[in-house]
């Protein structure tokens, strides 16, 4: 709501929802948008409180007048005028709503499209976003709307990730076959397609910074586009009650650069993080720990033997896979939190690990409260060692 | 009591009320059933509020928090609001259009043990292994077998018995408004809270209807089996959203319409007034009746339905804002130019029209399809229908408690204790939920036990708590002042302690079990006040003073209820793992038991019994 609110942010309703933009954390609250969908959102919902303003203070008046001026004064046994109505202002207060509705109607159902836009198929489906963007008028959107299709990357599909919502995680397909848990990656100033569907119950994707939310809901597959300006850490939740531990299913969206995206995606098509150590070019998948080369490799390797022997290995993957039974774990030195709640220190990690059921009630994984110290060092090092971001950046 | 003068005063006080077909003693039954209901979902109000006054809070789980969080809203709509409507419906109706009784007594006894019993069924899950944890939507998958626990079977059955007897008391309704009006009270000289009753009783026809039917599914799901709601089988859990909301947004209407009759009562009888736009306000009313039906969709606006659809419900979701605000400036034109008195019950009804309006406008707000998304499940949506069902329904019901007491009990409520509860609530409402519009912006998920630290949701969750409190605080003045008033307040002997303006108010206080001794012939709109201004200040009689039929008392009511209460609880012990008796002994049992009584009340034969004209005349020379 920064550039593109235009007149809008000279009355005093748009500057108390700027300082209200300050309540809430940056990257989390609807009322500070990174995206153009979110800038969309917020710019008409300042719209219809404008429209809806105007109502509330027309009652307001009309009530407080009515409740001032005609009390009963004492000693007045007079009846007032028995009115029985008018015609002329019932017919006012008919019409003049209508307008105000249909003022709203109008951005309710070009929004409505907007949002409900299908992955393009392939390039030239810029010219049809552009002859909407037309039309946008008080949308306020045009600006980023625009960028974002010229920006898209020329000739190439869009990204579509395929979402997968479960009690209490989110999966994370990417079309290059590998596999992302609970942090998904974005290139920023392009729209990325979601396609989203759930394993159990149903839950609900929502990313307010970025855009608006919808279901996910086990047996359908929804789809929905987001789009954000700025490389950041965009917190996103469950919006749907999904079982006791609904409250604790936050997810994160990370914003990069398109080439810095595009880096990360190639690391992680490539599989290597899992292998802690091994070098970009190598490119074969990795799938023992037989690359002890480095220093600290060795703790690192100890550590894969355990998470194998411990069984981890048969819900987490960690070679760029994912299975929907737990969250790929093969970026999680990468991760912002342990479980979208926990800080990633080794003692929350190793505290999850023995009493995963006590953190997020109800959810899936079995605890391991008597795991030897040993094995639990290992897992928890070997696993705060995998990371993609580490590796493309060298 | 308000009967005191029955006839048959040989059987002992609790037969009397347990065997009553009084629709007067019915009325303070639903009071009494609906205000416990709602101090306990209240309680647990306080509980969340409790739990979410600070980040990360561990003062009830993830799965307590749940199941209060979905018996706090089962039990308001089905079990409190609905019940405490019913309550006003039975005892002013009859009385507002001049009759006897309802059109059918038996079955309005029938209705609330139904009701009843259902309600007690949801309520004793709490000793079987957990409350309801499902939302009070209980969305499926959530909710079936696979997911959702034992509680879900009480939810099913118990709501379905409850809407048994909710449905049975809707008909009977629509019956008595349509039939049993006195001579002269046509259809547009029906007090609106009249109007308002029958187009509610109507709306519970068509609408409690899908609700059983949704409800059976579940339970054939969940007890027998069956996969309408799976998707691993060819199912579709869609297909319970759209079913509920076919039910569930039109009971947002069969609740607040009531409330907007009451006010529509009151506001006239203390601006001294009559209603501006009479006509106006009965077809907005009927006109929201039909568009209620027509919205469900915007409950689902997320569910992916499509843009078509959704631009669709979108539209006539907010055509209903027209005829809504046609209502909020009728009222607004009836206390224009009045004499207004400000009692407890006036302050409820005329605080109403703007706190209803600040509810309305964020309807219109959550109707636009693409800023839906960012409201929808948020705090943003618990905010708005809050201020529908606290600041209107319950301000309205309010409002009612303080009009009709007097005719109920024969006496009012302390004026003094009834305006500190009053700006108590009122300002503890506002506290509690305004801030919850932007705790929905800046990110709070609806139904969330906790939220992390540093998102900025402390000081907003710990205003909302404190507001909480207050409301809570003022629950309690109210419950004092109920007693208090019990013991200390004057009698009230005169007719119309309100100088109002409906038949009600012409009847004797208290009023004597047949009510009118002879049924009244209406002249106008307002026949009470035509009365007084045209008349001589009494209703003329339609018929001579003669005999009245009554009907007698009878048991077999709540024996019905009971035994469909055995049943339930049968159908949900086959779900159990160990089960102390086998479950058939109990369903067989409960069917015996309701079809038995149904069978008794078939085959034996009850023509009531007439009070001699002697005694209505000794009655009537007591009370007057």
């Amino acid at each position: 709501m920064k550039r593109h609110l235009g007149l809008l942010r000279l009355l005093p309703l748009t500057a108390v929802f700027m300082l209200l933009a300050g309540c809430g954390e940056e990257r989390l609250s609807a009322l500070d948008p990174y995206g153009p969908q979110a800038e969309w959102i917020l710019d008409n919902m300042i719209l219809s409180l404008y429209v809806m303003a105007l109502v509330v203070i027309v009652v307001f008046v009309l009530y407080f007048i009515a409740v001032f001026k005609f009390r009963k004064k004492p000693g007045d046994e007079e009846l007032p005028k028995q009115v029985e109505g008018s015609k002329a202002l019932e017919l006012t207060w008919t019409i003049i709503p209508v307008i105000l509705l249909a003022i709203l109607a109008v951005p309710t159902i070009w929004g409505t499209y907007y949002m409900a836009e299908e992955v393009p198929e392939a390039a030239g489906s810029s010219g049809e976003e552009s002859g909407d963007e037309e039309q946008s008028g008080e949308g306020g959107d045009s600006g980023n709307g625009e960028s974002s299709s010229e920006e898209s990357p020329q000739g190439e599909d869009a990204l579509v990730i395929d979402v997968t919502g479960h009690q209490f995680w989110w999966q994370f397909d990417y079309p290059d076959g590998f596999s992302a848990g609970n942090e998904v990656y974005i290139p920023t100033n392009e729209k990325v397609w979601f396609n989203l569907t759930a394993s159990d119950v149903i839950h609900s994707f929502w990313v307010p910074a970025l855009g608006g939310k919808i279901d996910t809901i086990p047996g359908v597959e929804n789809t929905m586009w987001l789009e954000a300006n700025e490389p950041g850490v965009y917190k996103g939740k469950c919006a749907e009650l999904c079982g006791p531990s609904h409250a604790l299913m936050d997810f994160k969206v990370i914003a990069m650069e398109p080439e810095e995206y595009e880096a990360w995606e190639a690391e992680m098509a490539s599989g290597n993080a899992s292998g802690g150590q091994s070098s970009e070019e190598s490119g074969s998948e990795q799938e023992t720990s037989d690359n002890d080369s480095g220093e600290g490799a060795s703790a690192a390797s100890n550590g894969r033997q355990a998470f194998e022997d411990q069984g981890c290995i048969t819900c987490h993957a960690v070679d760029g896979q994912g299975t929907g039974q737990g969250p790929t774990l093969s970026n999680f030195g990468d991760r912002e939190k342990i479980a979208n709640i926990l800080e990633p220190t080794d003692e929350n990690l190793e505290d999850w690990i023995r009493h995963p059921g006590d953190i997020k009630q109800g959810n899936n994984m079995p605890a391991f409260p008597d795991m030897n110290d040993e094995d639990m060092n290992a897992i928890v090092q070997y696993l705060q060692s995998l990371s993609a971001e580490e590796n493309m950046n060298q | 009591m308000a009967t005191a003068t029955a006839t048959n005063t040989n059987k002992s006080v609790l037969w009397d009320w347990l065997t009553t077909v009084d629709h007067k003693k019915l009325a303070v039954l639903y009071l009494i059933a609906g205000a416990l209901f709602f101090l306990k979902a209240g309680l647990m109000a306080i509980f969340m509020r409790i739990q979410l006054m600070s980040a990360e809070n561990t003062f009830l789980s993830g799965q307590t928090f749940n199941e209060f969080v979905t018996m706090h809203g089962t039990i308001m709509l089905f079990l409190a609001v609905t019940p405490l409507i019913f309550a006003f419906m039975n005892f002013v109706i009859p009385l507002q259009i001049g009759a006897r009784d309802v059109a059918f007594p038996f079955v309005n006894a029938l209705g609330f043990w139904i009701f009843f019993f259902g309600g007690l069924l949801v309520s004793v899950s709490w000793f079987f292994g957990g409350a309801p944890d499902a939302g009070w939507t209980a969305y499926v998958p959530l909710s079936s077998g696979e997911y959702g626990d034992l509680g879900l079977d009480f939810y099913v059955l118990g709501l379905q018995i409850s809407g048994l007897g909710t449905l049975v008391s809707a008909i009977n309704f629509i019956v008595t408004i349509i039939n049993m009006r006195a001579p002269g009270m046509t259809m547009m000289r029906l007090p609106l809270f009249c109007w308002t009753g029958l187009v509610t009783s109507i709306l519970i026809v068509f609408a409690f209807t899908p609700l059983a039917a949704g409800l059976a599914l579940l339970m054939l799901d969940r007890i027998f089996g069956a996969q309408y709601f799976n998707p691993g089988s060819g199912g579709n859990p869609v297909l319970w959203q759209h079913i509920f909301w076919i039910f569930g947004h039109p009971e947002v209407y069969i609740l607040v319409l009531p409330a907007f009759g009451i006010i529509s009562e009151v506001i006239p009888a203390f601006s001294k007034k009559r209603l501006f736009g009479y006509t106006a306000m009965v077809f907005a009313t009927l006109i929201i009746a039909f568009l209620s039906f027509m919205v469900w969709v915007h409950h689902m606006f997320t569910v992916g339905i499509g843009p078509i659809t959704n631009s669709v419900f979108a539209i006539a979701t907010m055509a209903i804002g027209v005829p809504t605000g046609i209502k909020i400036f009728n009222w607004l034109f009836t206390m224009w130019g009045g004499k207004i008195i400000f009692n407890t019950a006036m302050l409820c009804a005329s605080s109403f029209v703007p706190t209803f309006v600040l509810g309305g406008v964020t309807g219109v707000m959550l109707a636009m399809v693409p800023v839906d998304y960012l409201y929808h499940d948020t705090y943003f949506v618990v905010a708005h229908f809050h201020y529908i069902v606290v600041g209107g329904i319950a301000l309205g019901l309010l409002a009612g408690t303080f009009y009709w007491y007097p005719k109920m009990f024969g006496h009012k409520l302390n004026e003094k204790l009834g305006q500190l509860m009053f700006w108590m609530f009122y300002v503890g409402f506002h506290l509690t939920f305004f801030i919850q519009h932007i705790l929905g912006l800046i990110g709070m998920p609806r139904r969330v036990f906790t939220y992390l630290d540093g998102q900025g949701m402390e000081t907003m969750n710990l205003v909302s708590s404190i507001g909480a409190f207050m409301m809570g605080a003022a629950i309690i003045v109210l419950l004092i002042n109920v007693v208090y008033s019990a013991y200390t307040s004057k009698r009230v002997t005169v007719r119309d302690p309100w100088d109002a303006r409906t038949l009600e108010w012409a009847t004797t206080t208290p009023v004597p079990e047949y009510n009118f001794a002879q049924t009244p012939q209406v002249r106008s709109l307002d026949p009470w006040f035509y009365e007084k201004v045209h008349g001589d200040g009494t209703m003329k009689p339609a018929e001579p003073m003669d005999e009245i039929h009554m009907p007698n008392g009878s048991i077999l009511p709540l024996t019905i209820g009971l035994g469909l209460f055995v049943w339930g609880f049968g159908m949900i012990m086959m779900q159990m793992e160990n089960p102390l008796i086998p479950e058939w002994i109990v369903i067989g049992a409960g069917v015996i038991i309701t079809f038995g009584s149904m069978l008794l009340h078939s085959i034996h034969e009850d023509h009531g019994y007439h009070i001699p004209l002697d005694k209505i005349k000794k009655i009537e020379k007591e009370v007057s």
